[in-house]
């Protein structure tokens, strides 16, 4: 055994140890030398400061008060902000800007609070409190074999008591009643949640001759104000007076643009158009968002939600994003007097696909 | 037992009791009365002390989970503040408060009360917005203790349980953010509302029926504030709060893990004790993330909503983004193409938002929650594991769970595609279509890379274990040659760098028994023998005292010792013309080195 070639790995029986030699080969598990490594055990404990030295304690000690001092004067900042400032007093704050003041306040003064209390319990725990590490032993989960014996046979002796397996109009009419007794309350759930859909979602507010109007300020609008590359926002005339408002815009909404004629690549876009003004449902056909946003030199409609791209040129097929159908357009004429009027409804749903949309 | 006294009435069996003593002898006072009185009724003393005698291992990584559960209480104390004044419902009012930009304006009674949470009630503001950040802090904290628990194995058994717990908690808290967040009915909310209800639209068959259904009718309707307050103060806390305590009492019941370290075994919970240290440590910590929360309440606004305005169908704002948590469903669905759309024999199948919407994050989620059983499939390890594994020394788990984030955050990102493009000036198409092609090449790659990199760590322990430490340390021989001194580990350190099990693939058995019968399972073991060298076939293993004593003996520097003995010696640059101990003890340390072994062997 050459004194370089011992291993000095703790713990170990005392077995002559020697080293493998190269020119031999790597050779496992022979000369005494052991598989693995054994655990040296904690390394030793090193002491704080605090530990050592007493005026080192008496600083931490006095840190952590003044932690704890600064989160009551924080707590004094809160009571006085609460009852001194005026709720409605903005003041500008470096790095914040114009900023309510009895909100910031009160918020650094709880948070200052809060937080001074944690600092000065976690440092003293650091400085102070023993440091020693202290070992638990772990016992498997699993219970001893007796015991989960006695488990099973408890509940075999309760089925066996109970008379379960003997008495089967007994086992057969419970699991009957146990399988039932949920549908009541679920269906009294399900079945009062919300009407069925009919066709609801197939209809819109539009009817044949009702005006176009501005959204939001219910005005008609009268083909020639309708400059090319304009767009409006447009409600059905009437809507206002719904009974579900909400929930007709939602699906009544409608985009107004005017291309110039030639610009428009589909014959059946200019029929149900005026003169180059085409109507097209603002809702869209993916998940329903408003399609907010129309790029006048490119004629796109760009839906902001999941960005959408339909091409107003060409019947406002889907030219990017995750939508799949074109935006339903919205056949539209003049009346006598010269205002934008809707010629027929809708002749799809509007809005995201569902199953039975067609 | 002490032994059994003569009956002497009431005040004698008094006598016989023994007073509550404290360390020093001191009677405890008040306190040990009162404990006293409890336990009488409760027995409550001896598990009490078994709890305050518990020991936590110490590690930064093991507060993120306590920084979720004190997010979770600040959220229910702050939002029971809130339900004193929000209004849940949809009812129409006009507006005529304090902030002036939205007087005479028609809202819900949900967002006016909002507004007025916010700007008249004293102290509102501040509660709103802590009840925001601490909900996001929950949701983040949940998201990287779980990483933590994945990447070091925790999840092992006996924990399996305590960790499909977790990933349901999950699941349920950034649900329970949705629903909180859809509460005000500002346009932002109001517009993620009207995606939610387009994902329900795109059910196969019962699409309309749920939308319908949950929103009591056509969207908006004035049934889904209420509903949703419900889910979100009363049945979502409840589960959550539920599955919240049985994951800390199985936590407690498992005794916490702890990373490998001298000292540190799988039988053992090396750390320090409830009382009085996790007392303060733990508890202070709980008033740390409250004041930090409180204090980034105070400085940066959230969720402005009097900004946003009242939820109206109609009109949208550009850059519309959920709260982070439910980014990357958002991204999944910018990024899933549209041609996924089928319409046959009447009937529209909208698997472009079906899948994306409602089938990716349960998806997701199911297989981060069987992911424990299918590792304890591949190791076919039945043990329990209480040492948590360095995520190097698991280079494919680690591999995949780098794996899964690199597609979880790549449709994270897609979520902001527009900002994206905005900020960086480029077009939101190219950006997508990248996006498109980086979720499929990405993830394949992160798993490669990050699998090398953990074994190129575990090469480099070997490597510390086998040759020690660099001490930079240039020594000059007799001949003129020169070698650096290199410093060897102490035990302590190097026990850390080789304590963990070598792994290795399991093998296949063979198909046939002894006579020539097929087994049953045979296609099973081969499929498992499959996937076992998938995880384990390129293992790096750690240093065996054998493979260190040869390098000792030797002075090489290489790793594999038995394969190029023409290395032997070159390496150090002339290490071989002076007795290793030269090389491997650096003279300050000399004496360490020499009185060691012999230490050892006194034992």
């Amino acid at each position: 055994m050459t004194e370089h070639g011992t291993e000095p790995t703790a713990a170990d029986t005392g077995e002559p140890r020697t080293a493998v030699r190269l020119d031999q080969g790597h050779i496992k598990g022979t000369g005494g030398i052991p598989a693995r490594f054994s655990d040296p055990g904690l390394a030793p404990h090193v002491h704080r400061l605090a530990d050592r030295e007493e005026k080192a304690a008496r600083r931490a000690e006095r840190q952590v008060a003044a932690l704890f001092g600064i989160s009551i004067v924080a707590t004094v900042v809160f009571l006085v902000a609460y009852f001194g400032i005026d709720l409605y007093t903005y003041r500008f704050i470096p790095g914040i800007g114009q900023a309510n003041l009895s909100n910031v306040v009160l918020g650094v003064s709880l948070g200052l609070s809060l937080l001074c209390i944690g600092l000065g319990a976690v440092h003293w725990a650091k400085t102070l409190m023993p440091d020693t590490e202290v070992t638990e032993s772990r016992h498997p989960q699993r219970s001893s074999g007796q015991a989960r014996a006695d488990a099973v046979e408890t509940i075999m002796a309760g089925g066996e008591a109970s008379q379960l397996a003997r008495r089967p109009l007994i086992k057969y009419t419970l699991g009957g009643a146990l399988g039932l007794f949920a549908i009541p309350l679920v269906l009294q759930l399900a079945g009062s949640l919300g009407p069925l859909p009919h066709a609801e979602l197939s209809t819109t507010f539009w009817r044949k001759g009702m005006r176009l109007m501005r959204d939001p300020q219910l005005t008609p609008i009268k083909a020639t104000d309708v400059t090319i590359g304009s767009v409006f926002h447009v409600m059905p005339e009437g809507i206002d007076k719904a009974v579900h408002l909400l929930e007709e815009k939602g699906k009544a909404a409608v985009l107004l643009m005017r291309l110039d004629p030639d610009d428009i690549l589909i014959a059946k876009e200019r029929d149900w158009g005026h003169d180059g003004i085409v109507a097209y449902s603002k809702i869209c056909t993916h998940v329903g968002c408003p399609v907010g946003l129309y790029e006048q030199q490119t004629h796109h409609l760009l839906c902001p939600c999941h960005q959408s791209t339909f091409d107003v040129t060409r019947d406002c097929t889907v030219i990017f994003g995750p939508a799949h159908r074109p935006l339903p357009q919205l056949k539209i004429t003049v009346d006598s007097e010269g205002y934008l009027v809707a010629d027929s409804p809708f002749r799809e749903a509007v809005g995201p696909s569902f199953w039975e949309r067609g | 037992m002490s032994t059994p006294a003569t009956p002497k009435g009431a005040a004698g069996l008094r006598a016989e009791d023994v007073k509550p003593r404290s360390a020093k002898g001191r009677p405890i006072a008040k306190a040990g009365r009162l404990a006293g009185w409890l336990d009488d009724r409760t027995g409550s003393a001896k598990p009490v002390n078994y709890l305050l005698k518990k020991v936590f291992p110490d590690h930064w990584s093991f507060m993120l989970g306590e920084i979720a559960m004190f997010s979770l209480v600040i959220v229910l104390i702050t939002g029971t503040f809130l339900t004193f004044w929000f209004v849940p419902s949809a009812g129409r009012v006009i507006y005529n408060g304090s902030y002036v930009p939205l007087k005479g304006i028609e809202m819900s009674e949900a967002f006016k009360s909002t507004v007025d949470i916010s700007f008249d009630v004293r102290g509102g503001l501040i509660m709103r917005q802590i009840h925001h950040w601490s909900a996001l802090m929950f949701i983040v904290s949940i998201t990287v203790h779980m990483f933590r628990v994945f990447f070091t194995g925790a999840f092992r058994k006996p924990r399996e349980v305590n960790w499909v717990i977790g990933t349901i908690l999950s699941l349920l808290a950034i649900n329970e953010g949705f629903a909180g967040y859809s509460l005000p009915d500002d346009l932002l909310s109001g517009t993620g509302l009207r995606a939610a209800e387009g994902f329900m639209q795109s059910i196969p068959v019962l699409g309309s029926y749920v939308a319908y259904f949950v929103f009591g009718g056509a969207f908006p309707g004035e049934a889904i504030i209420p509903r949703l307050y419900t889910v979100h103060v009363l049945l979502l806390p409840a589960i959550i709060v539920g599955l919240f305590t049985a994951h800390i009492v199985l936590v407690a019941v498992h005794k916490h893990t702890q990373y490998p370290g001298p000292g540190k075994t799988n039988d053992n919970v090396v750390g320090y004790p409830m009382m009085p240290v996790y007392m303060a440590k733990a508890g202070g910590f709980l008033f740390i993330v409250f004041g930090i929360t409180t204090l980034i309440s105070a400085l940066v606004t959230i969720n402005p909503i009097w900004l946003y305005g009242p939820y109206d169908p109609s009109p949208v704002t550009a850059g519309s983004q959920p709260d982070w948590y439910m980014g990357f469903a958002d991204g999944a669905l910018r990024l899933f193409p549209g041609f996924f759309e089928f319409n046959a024999f009447g009937f529209t199948l909208s698997l472009n938002v079906f899948i994306p919407a409602l089938v990716v994050m349960p998806l997701l989620y199911g297989i981060a929650g069987a992911y424990p059983f299918i590792e304890s499939w591949v190791t076919g390890d039945k043990r329990e594991h209480h040492l948590l594994d360095r995520p190097r020394n698991a280079p494919t788990r680690s591999g995949l769970g780098v794996m899964a984030l690199t597609f979880y955050f790549i449709l994270f990102f897609a979520a902001g595609n527009d900002l994206i493009a905005i900020k960086l000036g480029l077009s939101i198409n190219d950006i997508t279509r990248t996006l498109q092609v980086l979720l499929i090449v990405v993830p394949p790659l992160a798993y490669w890379v990050t699998k090398r990199i953990c074994m190129s760590l575990q090469r480099r322990d070997r490597d510390l274990v086998l040759h020690g430490r660099e001490t930079g340390r240039l020594v000059r021989t007799a001949e003129g040659k020169f070698f650096e001194a290199h410093e060897p580990l102490s035990e302590h350190e190097r026990w850390a760098l080789v304590q963990h099990e070598p792994i290795k693939a399991l093998r296949r058995s063979a198909n046939v028994d002894a006579n020539g019968v097929r087994k049953r399972g045979a296609l099973g073991d081969h499929l498992r023998a499959k996937v076992s060298g998938f995880y384990f076939a390129d293992g790096v293993h750690p240093v065996t005292p054998a493979e260190l004593a040869a390098a000792h003996h030797d002075g090489s520097a290489h790793e594999a010792i038995a394969s190029t003995p023409e290395w032997v010696g070159q390496l150090h640059g002339g290490a071989d013309e002076r007795p290793e101990t030269d090389a491997y003890a650096p003279h300050e340390h000399q004496e360490d080195h020499q009185v060691d072994p012999d230490s050892t062997t006194a034992r």
